[in-house]
């Protein structure tokens, strides 16, 4: 019953729209970032926006998503550009221009915003909620100017698919074929702003960056395809959106930036641990898997080399372990040795024995 | 009289933010030219949430538990940092744009969820009020001293104390890591230690300009230095002297327009850094326009022949 009511909840319903379309452009845009070793680009992007949300509030007096979202966009844009002159004209290296431009940009940012609150003006009300968002307050006219954002951008982004792809993995080459490769990297930032520009009511200016790096970097573990890599992406994205949302909504007064963050970074966590082919926790396993199989090789070599040796010969307890596992395999046997006067020896079965043979020849044909 | 002059609001707000940037700028020298400036956005994002656990921990909002506390979690979120990346799944950058933003929400979440009896809030955190610093002041030598001065001052010292001390290490470790360490002077070492002062650093300066505005203090005037001179003290010196300009103009400039003064002093770094970059006497733009076309008037002098 509190489901259903939550769900018909018109707060409810509008941000859990704006999240998953936040989740749906910020994924596969972060993709295309982070392939192209621009992950800060996006925090450097996001702080850069603050200016023009000040400017166009400045400009036209409200705040009228539509024109916060043109001003974002334009300082955004502008402040990747200059990052990027910044590194072509001058000695100074990307990360000393990016840390330049962000810092700068929102300084610029919070000299508008301490101006417009010192004109007191009447509207200019919870325009700092853009620094952390505030997911409570969207609209449902601003879902709309959000989704056609999104769909724009992921409609250009089919479009240009090839050009996009070439660009980001073989720059290049897509050079040599004639491509216009600064225009199509120079757009490609360029909707990373896009991207902030739909995250701004949601997460803020200062969280943007995590939902630009975290649903790529997720879905980076999980597929090694662009394609494959882009909706997953979009899927993180959707799904840490909407449960932060949730968890936001049933927590009354915890900030649904943070949250959604927060998920997003923990599904980074498992799917680094988790992930099938590259996860951690499949290296370990079969690291162990690895240092088994040897031992057992050795150990039948040994055995097979040596006849048999006697049970009373100081072992350790991995080597124990395996001779045990050994045995209930039925692989060696505990035998009568004569050469040993009787005592309990360990020999090889008819079984082990062909075993053992596969492992010398395996190891002899090394050896050659 | 010193008395006088320390009561009146101008003199120690342009001081505390002359030693903010002289400070940061200290650090920041070697964070540009390691090419590690992002680690100063990093570290001063996630010391929200150091701030935070020494507070909820000691209840105690600034002094020196909360700059081992600061310079604790800078070690924390590049450690955070390195594990990530050793884990060869994702690349450094993307590292930190993990680290930190999930550093900083958790922050936040903890201010929310003891908002009610927390002094800080997530407005002074970002932006900080250099304009009160004047309000909060402890007796020195008979006078009243702010609060923040002190601290800067501090950290100022030691800053310049590390640098001074190891200074040919950390020298060596910034431009030949690998012959530093073929000599013996641990150059990771150094870099924790300078990491470490950079947090600390970000939290003394938190008061006054607030998480983000410090990083225009540690990297700016540093990045403009090394736009003017190829001298590792004079990178300093110009640094500080960057600091103290746009202290003084950004004050009267924010008294002016009545807007955020560390928010005035910032964008003075930024005004600095771009006459650094198109006017500076060797790598800048336009002395590289003149040469180029002095270059190309300059007639061609044959190969002379032997």
């Amino acid at each position: 019953m509190a489901w259903l009511e939550l769900l018909s909840d018109y707060t409810f319903q509008n941000v859990v729209i704006g999240a998953s379309l936040l989740g749906l452009i910020s994924g596969p845009l972060g993709c295309f970032a982070v392939l192209r070793r621009q992950s800060l680009l996006g925090d450097a992007i996001s702080h850069a926006a603050l200016p023009g949300i000040c400017l166009s509030f400045i400009i036209t007096g409200s705040r009228d998503i539509g024109g916060i979202m043109i001003g974002s966009l334009i300082t955004g844009s502008a402040a990747a550009l200059i990052m990027l002159m910044l590194t072509r004209l001058s000695r100074l290296k990307t990360d000393a221009a990016l840390g330049a431009c962000l810092s700068i940009f929102f300084a610029v940012g919070i000299v508008l915003l301490t101006y417009i609150q010192g004109t007191n003006n009447a509207s200019q009300g919870g325009l700092e909620a853009f620094l952390f968002g505030q997911a409570a307050a969207t609209l449902r006219s601003d879902l709309w100017v959000m989704g056609s954002i999104t769909l724009v951008t992921l409609l250009v982004l089919a479009a240009f698919w090839k050009q996009a792809k070439l660009v980001t993995f073989d720059a290049q080459y897509a050079r040599t074929l004639g491509m216009p490769t600064t225009a199509i990297e120079a757009s490609l930032t360029a909707m990373v702003a896009l991207a902030v520009v739909v995250g701004l009511q949601m997460v803020g200016v200062i969280l943007m960056a995590a939902m630009i790096v975290a649903p790529a970097a997720a879905a980076r573990q999980w597929s090694r395809h662009l394609g494959g890599m882009l909706a997953i992406a979009a899927g993180v994205g959707i799904v840490s959106g909407v449960s932060g949302a949730t968890i936001s909504t049933l927590s009354r007064g915890l900030a649904t930036g943070p949250l959604i963050v927060l998920t997003a970074t923990a599904i980074v966590l498992i799917s680094l641990a988790l992930a099938p082919g590259r996860g951690l926790l499949w290296g370990v396993i079969k690291h162990y898997r690895q240092k088994a199989e040897l031992q057992k090789q050795q150990l039948l070599y040994a055995l097979y080399k040596h006849a048999t040796v006697p049970k009373r010969t100081p072992s350790t307890l991995g080597s124990r372990r395996m001779l045990n596992k050994l045995k209930q395999q039925g692989y060696i046997t505990r035998t009568q040795s004569s050469a040993h006067a009787g005592t309990d020896c360990w020999g090889l079965t008819a079984q082990g024995q062909e075993e053992a043979r596969k492992v010398v020849a395996a190891f002899e044909v090394l050896a050659s | 009289m010193i008395a006088e002059l320390l009561t009146m609001t101008a003199l120690p707000i342009i001081l505390v933010g002359a030693m903010v940037g002289i400070a940061s700028s200290a650090v920041g020298t070697f964070l540009v030219l390691r090419g590690n400036s992002m680690l100063s956005d990093a570290i001063s994002h996630s010391i929200v949430f150091g701030i935070v656990i020494v507070w909820l921990l000691t209840k105690q909002q600034s002094g020196p538990v909360q700059l081992i506390g600061a310079a604790l979690t800078g070690l924390l979120t590049v450690l955070l940092t390195e594990a990530l990346a050793s884990t060869k799944r994702v690349k450094q950058d993307t590292a930190i744009g993990l680290v930190f933003p999930a550093l900083f929400s958790i922050g936040v979440l903890l201010l929310n969820i003891y908002a009610h009896d927390v002094h800080i809030d997530t407005h002074t955190v970002l932006l900080g009020e250099i304009g009160f610093v004047w309000l909060d002041t402890i007796d020195l030598f008979g006078l009243p001293i702010p609060q923040a001065l002190v601290s800067m001052s501090v950290m100022t010292l030691l800053n310049y104390a590390f640098i001074g001390l190891f200074y040919k290490e950390l020298k060596l470790a910034t431009f030949d890591p690998a012959l530093a360490k073929t000599f013996g002077f641990m150059p990771s070492f150094l870099f924790y230690a300078l990491l470490m002062l950079t947090s600390s650093t970000a939290v003394a300066a938190f008061d006054a300009v607030g998480a983000v505005l410090f990083i225009a203090f540690a990297i700016v005037p540093a990045s403009a230095a090394y736009l003017l001179t190829d001298r590792l003290w004079m990178m300093f010196i110009i640094g500080a002297l960057i600091s103290i300009a746009s202290s003084i103009s950004g004050y009267y400039l924010a008294v002016l327009l009545n807007v955020s003064i560390g928010g005035m002093m910032a964008v003075m770094t930024g005004v600095f850094l771009t006459v650094a970059f198109l006017a500076g006497p060797r790598y800048g733009v336009i002395t590289q326009l003149v040469k180029r076309r002095r270059a190309r008037r300059a007639p061609v002098e044959p190969p002379s022949s032997i």
